[in-house]
């Protein structure tokens, strides 16, 4: 384990997760929010929206993550001229997040939607029978049992964001697949001692975070 | 009306005037985006014919797209029948009585599921040539990435599948003199692959979908060849755009396989009732099947 004496390689390590985490939760909040965004729109009575958020989830969910990242750098911010920071590596940080979010946001907003279609409509019309409004029937009646429907989906979904944000490394981010990809390239006589750090350190996160996922989804799931 | 059955009820005059105009609204709303997107094309000039010309010549489609979509499909193609493999010995390994079996099975499974494909594919092509003294092969870097990614996914989803055989099933197995590993081998599998048909295709688009990080190791496939069609013909947006839509068709076309093989299993009645619980499998997709 020489390669993690020298204080330069601990560098590398620690920078290399340290923008996975930020990707992460940039991603993972751009994600939610267009995600909703997305399945209001798709369940919505306006077919205008319904169409677009049924354009997006198929264009999205079956173009890879890394042409759409490929397509932030030399699409948006090498042709189109999108600049969104003077520093190179948070420019590619933001355009990574771009790319990270408009991608997950076509699966948030099908586990969504696929939460909803599990409340019966029973119970909707129940709630509308005892004259409840429409803002009354989702908030209290809807959205707490879809919302618990979709903890285990929604957590595989962050899951793979975090596992995806190691793409933005095409574009030039030095994140941890880079820092490996480093390291193995300057250190030859090591390379299983140096695989097992970077990928026992995703494991030793991911592993116990799906756990945690499927028990809270389990214990929160609606008797039916 | 199709998905809102839970949240609206069937529009009465007035809600169907107030729809319209919704309608109407964000109608516009979305022409002006359209037109704005086309404003900022045209700006930097992405409409220019001479562009997008290179995709009507026959000799474009012949010396980069076709061979770039060959080695998409050639390399997922390899890396599913693999994965196939794999999943299949981990999940009947899973589920083994015995534990030195079963735990190293498992521990397997869920390391190459928790570690991103291009962390494993980098180990593949950077890091084992340094202990085989010889180069690795981009293709087969990414097919044995892919491998090991998917079929750990699949090997999850057999196991799934397996256990959701009714336990009479094997009972009945064991009933009439079966061992253990034919009881597994004729009964379980046959009948927890016929339910797991449609999961397998859909895991093909996800592996159409991460072939494309060969891209990062120069493999030969679709987004490679497309980038370096892009630089002999300085129009990387329109090229871009185009190859997505190669890759929609594709995995369009895959995902619908996936639908009607779900559609005609659940008809004919073969497919093990799903366990009762919020989210039985398949029922809400799984981030498993994101992919990259």
């Amino acid at each position: 384990m020489d390669v993690f004496s020298d204080p330069t390689n601990i560098d590398v390590y620690v920078t290399g997760f340290l923008w996975i985490l930020k990707l992460t939760v940039a991603g993972t909040a751009g994600a939610v929010v267009l995600g909703v965004l997305l399945a209001a729109m798709r369940v919505s009575p306006v077919p205008v929206l319904r169409g677009f958020g049924t354009a997006w989830v198929n264009t999205f969910r079956n173009t890879p993550l890394t042409l759409i990242i490929f397509f932030c750098y030399f699409g948006l911010f090498s042709t189109l001229g999108l600049t969104l920071s003077d520093d190179i590596d948070r420019n590619n940080y933001w355009l990574g997040v771009i790319g990270l979010s408009v991608y997950t946001a076509a699966f948030v907003c099908e586990a969504i939607r696929s939460g909803i279609n599990t409340v019966p409509a029973g119970q909707a019309e129940a709630a509308r029978a005892i004259g409840m409004s429409f803002f009354q029937t989702l908030t209290i009646v809807v959205l707490p049992q879809a919302g618990r429907a979709v903890i285990a989906p929604l957590g595989s979904i962050f899951i793979a964001l975090a596992k995806n944000s190691t793409i933005v490394g095409t574009i030039g981010l030095a994140e941890s697949s880079n820092a490996m990809k480093e390291l193995i390239n300057a250190n030859g006589d090591q390379v299983i001692p140096i695989f097992l750090v970077f990928a026992g350190t995703f494991a030793a996160v991911l592993i116990p975070t799906g756990y945690a996922f499927g028990w809270l989804a389990n214990r929160m799931a609606v008797k039916r | 009306m199709s998905t809102d059955a839970v949240l609206y009820d069937h529009p009465g005059p007035r809600a169907k005037v107030r729809n319209a105009i919704l309608t109407v609204v964000f109608g516009i709303a979305m022409l002006a985006l359209l037109y704005w997107i086309y404003l900022k094309f045209d700006e930097k000039g992405q409409w220019a014919a001479a562009l997008w010309k290179p995709f009507t010549e026959a000799s474009t489609w012949r010396d980069y797209l076709l061979p770039g979509l060959w080695g998409t499909v050639s390399a997922a193609a390899v890396a599913m029948v693999l994965s196939l493999v794999f999943g299949l010995v981990f999940s009947v390994g899973r589920l083994s009585d015995h534990r030195w079996l079963s735990v190293p099975s498992g521990v397997v499974v869920e390391f190459f599921r928790a570690v991103p494909l291009l962390l494993l594919i980098f180990f593949i092509f950077y890091g084992i040539p340094f202990l085989t003294e010889s180069p690795m092969p981009p293709f087969w870097a990414v097919v044995a990435g892919l491998t090991l990614y998917n079929g750990s996914v699949l090997a999850e989803a057999f196991r799934a599948g397996i256990r959701s055989v009714p336990r009479g099933q094997s009972e009945a197995g064991f009933a009439i003199g079966m061992r253990k590993s034919l009881v597994m081998r004729e009964i379980l599998v046959p009948q927890a692959a016929r339910a797991m048909l449609p999961v397998i295709v859909s895991q093909l688009v996800v592996l159409v979908k991460d072939t494309a990080l060969g891209y990062i190791i120069a493999y030969p496939e679709l987004l490679q060849s497309v980038n370096i069609l892009a630089a002999n013909f300085g129009n990387i947006v329109a090229a871009a755009i185009v190859a997505a839509i190669i890759y929609i068709a594709v995995n369009a076309t895959l995902t619908a396989v996936a639908g009607w093989l779900e559609r005609r299993t659940r008809r004919q009645g073969k497919a093990p009732k799903a366990k009762a619980g919020p989210a039985p499998v398949g029922t809400v997709a799984t981030g498993d099947a994101l992919g990259a």
